[in-house]
């Protein structure tokens, strides 16, 4: 086995997926995953940039009530009604770009394409041309975005709720059809993990020695499979109602708006588990690998990853306690809803015990890690009072659920999705970046992120509802409504400097940075085995398997800055060098 | 959130965070309907809850950090990584407090859905961006007044999208659906004002949607309603049609100062000639005002979209002319 890895750890790092092949086209047309992988990476964090700018330009418009920036000039609404418009179509995009073009695909279809195979010692996924069309479905869903941009834009929230969006002068059939299509990208993305999970895992490498990534990936690709076709069958069911006077949302034509919530929460819900999942599974690999200790109830952590997208698909309606919905049926929801809080608390409490007479060191991807835990752990709690029914009355549709929200998917899925760019970064780039800045930039994302969005917690349960332009009614009463949403504000724009910053050291590394050592966390899963970057084919011969979290084998090289093999001659692992 | 007036701070003292005495609270509304007994003692019992274990996470976190930080020459302690009687713990314990934080909200939840027999009953009518409140003697008001300490029921109908009744400092929040009727209720403790919200995104004017309700002391609410149906016989017919056009959402839409809308103003119409987009040019007379009340589809003006309500059924002949002799009064 030692002879394996060390071979493959001494391949030169001249020949690598980089430099295998050259010119525009051979990346627009490669099937190698690793740089669809890259493509991926690239864009969604296009979309980020996008989705960011516009939520910057909604926390100027709420730094004070009346309004600010909208409304009031020739550039965004020159009378308050074109600027109340405007700010809706904003507020809609942004909620509309994070979701479907960022956060969906961000962890599965960016770091997970990138590092599901060289995890399994796969050469690729089981079906390349496959991949490549799911990103360029993702592609052309995009342009359909960037068509209701420019063409008249989107003002029914992303939940495009009938029969508001069936009303509406906006776009929401293009903005439908992008739905549909990067609903079909995320599909094909599913399969394709389904199946290379199944089919392309190494000799030896049963299911309860992969890596929890690698779980983490199963669940949310079974969830992408069977959940994603009722969106697609919701957009269409939208599109014959607009279209063809079809009635069956509109109660004008006969239908009904409550069966609209029922189709649209039955992917949404469990899409919020495809956002959550795979951030769980760069948690259990960076807390394990940055801890230098086995990940604590691997089984456990496992399981509740299949428990978490199974659940999931059965609380849709705690998103309608106050529809209209019968009270038996939210009672159910109601107690559903708790049981999938507990598979989440468990996991935290593993991440905590894994932790317990580590040797840990707070590199970059241990610090967003951290992060995770806590703002996690916040989003998690607040669930409790929205799962509550008689406290969800008040709380829903109030700035409260937008806190929570943003503490689970941005807290959570973005604040994870940076632990795993970090984390991953030498072996996609080749490259180290300056890891002082990286935790500087983890702590500003920490702190700034809770300036902004703890306040909202205390604006939605003092009653401030959400998706609103103007809050005067409020702060006229109240003053603190006003203060509060300063400090958001402020936070937003901070927060928004931590991502600036961010990004610069990362680009500066891909020019400036150290050629990146085979391991340099000291991770003991099968991508460190290859050199940083892969080659091509990621392995010659499928590599020997061992447990992804016995780090016992491996031991720091000053010389290399990064971890290789221990020596034969040291003493056996299990004891402990004498300081 | 209480009457213009009379604004208590609502930033009260440090132990109003986590206590939830009566009164202003740190975290929640003034508790001014016999609802938030249903709330708040939930809320505040899932605060404590969750203060708990994240200050347990955070302690342990850090406690980690600091004692098992890395340091030269000292490597990780092994240490099981699997243990069933803690693992069995961390599940059972918190299993036990979700279950009771179901338990405390259905029973909450069931006592806000399900109203008093004797309640006095108030028809709410929703549109953008617009509340009408009903009473049994026919009068329409553009603000919600009841009496104190009795249970009020509301029976709510949309007439365009869905919007959402919210009245934070009752604890009463219910979607008002098109196609249906939805119900909630409320029992307000103390004479009074509050704000009423629209908390389900409704377009343009979602978030100037609001309206006030007046609480009214032993006896006085009779009095009150009876003043005011008979208030509109005693106006001349154009102060009447400017009530009605407040009441019943015109002015959502239509400004009587000349500024543009979701629809055009008011202000000088009467006598210009317009040109629309599916019929000729016509003079804006009786007959035009009367049509585009009853069948608004039938000429949109240029510039316009296609978005009006009919009101069919909800004015009738009296109360459109009332609302012809206001249009012609603006000049």
């Amino acid at each position: 086995m030692e002879k394996e890895i060390a071979g493959s750890m001494s391949t030169s790092a001249t020949d690598n997926y980089l430099t295998h092949s050259r010119g525009l086209k051979s990346w627009l047309f490669t099937l190698d995953h690793k740089r669809i992988g890259v493509m991926y990476l690239v864009s969604i964090m296009t979309a980020l940039a996008v989705g960011g700018f516009l939520a910057m330009l909604i926390r100027v418009e709420l730094a004070a009530p009346g309004p600010t920036i909208m409304g009031n000039n020739s550039l965004l609404g020159s009378d308050p009604a074109a600027g109340k418009d405007i700010y809706n179509q904003i507020f809609t995009l942004h909620g509309a770009v994070m979701i479907f073009l960022f956060i969906i695909p961000g962890v599965p279809a960016a770091l997970g394409n990138f590092v599901l195979p060289v995890m399994l010692g796969a050469k690729d996924v089981a079906f390349p041309r496959l991949n490549l069309v799911s990103y360029y479905l993702w592609v052309i869903g995009a342009a359909f975005f960037l068509l209701v941009l420019v063409s008249g834009g989107l003002d029914t929230g992303w939940t495009l709720y009938a029969p508001y969006s069936t009303s509406t002068d906006t776009r929401v059939l293009s903005a439908g059809l992008g739905v549909f299509i990067l609903g079909f990208s995320s599909i094909f993305t599913g399969l394709n993990f389904i199946a290379t999970v199944h089919t392309l895992r190494p000799p030896g490498m049963t299911w309860f020695k992969m890596p929890l990534f690698v779980w983490a990936l199963y669940a949310t690709a079974v969830i992408q499979v069977l959940a994603t076709p009722v969106l697609g069958i919701t957009v269409l069911l939208l599109a014959a109602e607009l279209l063809f006077k079809v009635g069956i949302f509109d109660p004008a034509l006969g239908g009904d708006p409550v069966l609209f919530q029922h189709f649209f929460w039955f992917y949404s819900h469990p899409a919020v588990y495809i956002m959550i999942l795979p951030a769980m599974g760069i948690i259990s690999e960076t807390i394990s690998v940055f801890s230098r200790k086995h990940i604590f109830g691997y089984k456990f952590i496992a399981l509740s990853s299949v428990a978490i997208a199974l659940l999931g698909f059965l609380v849709w309606g705690h998103h309608m306690f106050i529809s209209g919905q019968s009270p038996l049926a939210s009672m159910i929801f109601s107690a559903l809803t708790f049981s999938v809080s507990i598979p989440s608390a468990i996991k935290v409490f593993n991440w905590l015990a894994t932790m317990y007479k580590g040797s840990i060191q707070l590199d970059t991807p241990m610090c967003y890690a951290l992060s995770f835990i806590l703002l996690f752990g916040i989003g998690g709690l607040t669930g409790l009072f929205l799962g509550a029914l008689s406290v969800d009355v008040i709380l829903h549709d109030t700035y409260f659920v937008v806190a929570h929200f943003h503490y689970t998917m941005m807290g959570g899925t973005l604040v994870a999705f940076l632990a795993g760019l970090h984390y991953w970064w030498p072996k996609i780039t080749g490259r180290m970046f300056n890891n002082r800045l990286g935790q500087i930039a983890a702590l500003m994302v920490f702190l700034s992120f809770n300036l902004t969005f703890f306040p909202q917690f205390l604006l939605g349960t003092r009653g401030m509802p959400r998706r609103y332009f103007d809050y005067s009614d409020l702060s006229k009463l109240d003053s603190s409504f006003t203060l509060l949403n300063l400090h958001s504000s402020v936070g937003a724009f901070l927060l928004g400097g931590a991502m600036v910053l961010t990004l610069s050291y990362l680009v500066h590394s891909l020019f400036r940075g150290r050629p990146a050592p085979a391991n340099p966390w000291g991770g003991n899963s099968l991508e460190w085995h290859c050199s940083s970057p892969p080659p091509h084919d990621n392995f010659a011969s499928p590599p020997a398997v061992g447990d992804p979290y016995d780090f016992t084998g491996l031991e720091y090289d000053p010389d290399l800055g990064g971890y290789v093999p221990r020596r034969r001659s040291v003493p056996a692992p299990e004891t402990q060098p004498v300081p | 959130m209480t009457a213009p007036g009379a604004i208590a701070p609502t930033l009260s003292t440090a132990s109003g965070w986590l206590l939830g005495q009566a009164g202003e609270s740190f975290w929640l509304p003034p508790p001014d309907s016999t609802l938030a007994g249903a709330v708040d003692p939930v809320f505040y019992f899932i605060l404590w809850v969750s203060v708990f274990f994240f200050g347990l996470i955070t302690l342990l976190m850090v406690l980690f950090l600091v004692r098992f930080r890395r340091r030269a020459g000292i490597g990780p302690t092994p240490s099981p990584s699997h243990n069933t009687p803690l693992e069995v713990t961390w599940s059972v314990i918190p299993l036990i407090l979700v279950i009771l934080i179901f338990y405390f909200g259905f029973t909450g939840y069931m006592d806000m859905r399900v109203p008093p027999r004797e309640a006095y009953e108030i028809h709410v009518v929703a549109q953008r961006w617009q509340w009408m409140f009903k009473y049994p003697n026919g009068h329409v008001d553009e603000n919600l007044h009841v009496p104190v300490d009795q249970a009020v029921r509301l029976i709510m109908q949309s007439k365009d999208v869905i919007h959402s009744l919210f009245i934070p400092d009752f604890r009463v929040k219910m979607d008002v659906v098109p196609g249906r009727y939805t119900k909630t209720w409320f029992q307000a403790k103390e004479p009074g004002q509050h704000l009423l919200l629209c908390t389900e995104y409704c377009g343009t004017g979602h978030s100037d949607m609001s309206a006030t309700v007046f609480v009214h002391a032993a006896g006085k609410f009779e009095k009150w309603l009876a003043d005011a149906g008979k208030f509109m016989e005693d106006l001349p017919p154009a102060e009447r049609g400017e009530l009605l056009y407040r009441r019943h959402g015109c002015q959502g839409c239509h400004s009587a100062d000349g500024t543009a809308k979701t629809g055009p103003s008011f202000q000088g119409i009467f006598g210009q000639t317009h040109a629309f987009t599916n019929a000729p040019p016509t003079q804006v007379d009786e007959n035009y005002i009367r049509e585009s009340i009853l069948e608004p589809s039938a000429k949109v003006r240029q510039g316009y979209s296609d978005k009006m309500n009919s009101y069919k059924g909800s004015l009738n002949d009296e109360e459109i002319a009332d609302l012809i002799e206001f249009i012609k009064s603006l000049k």
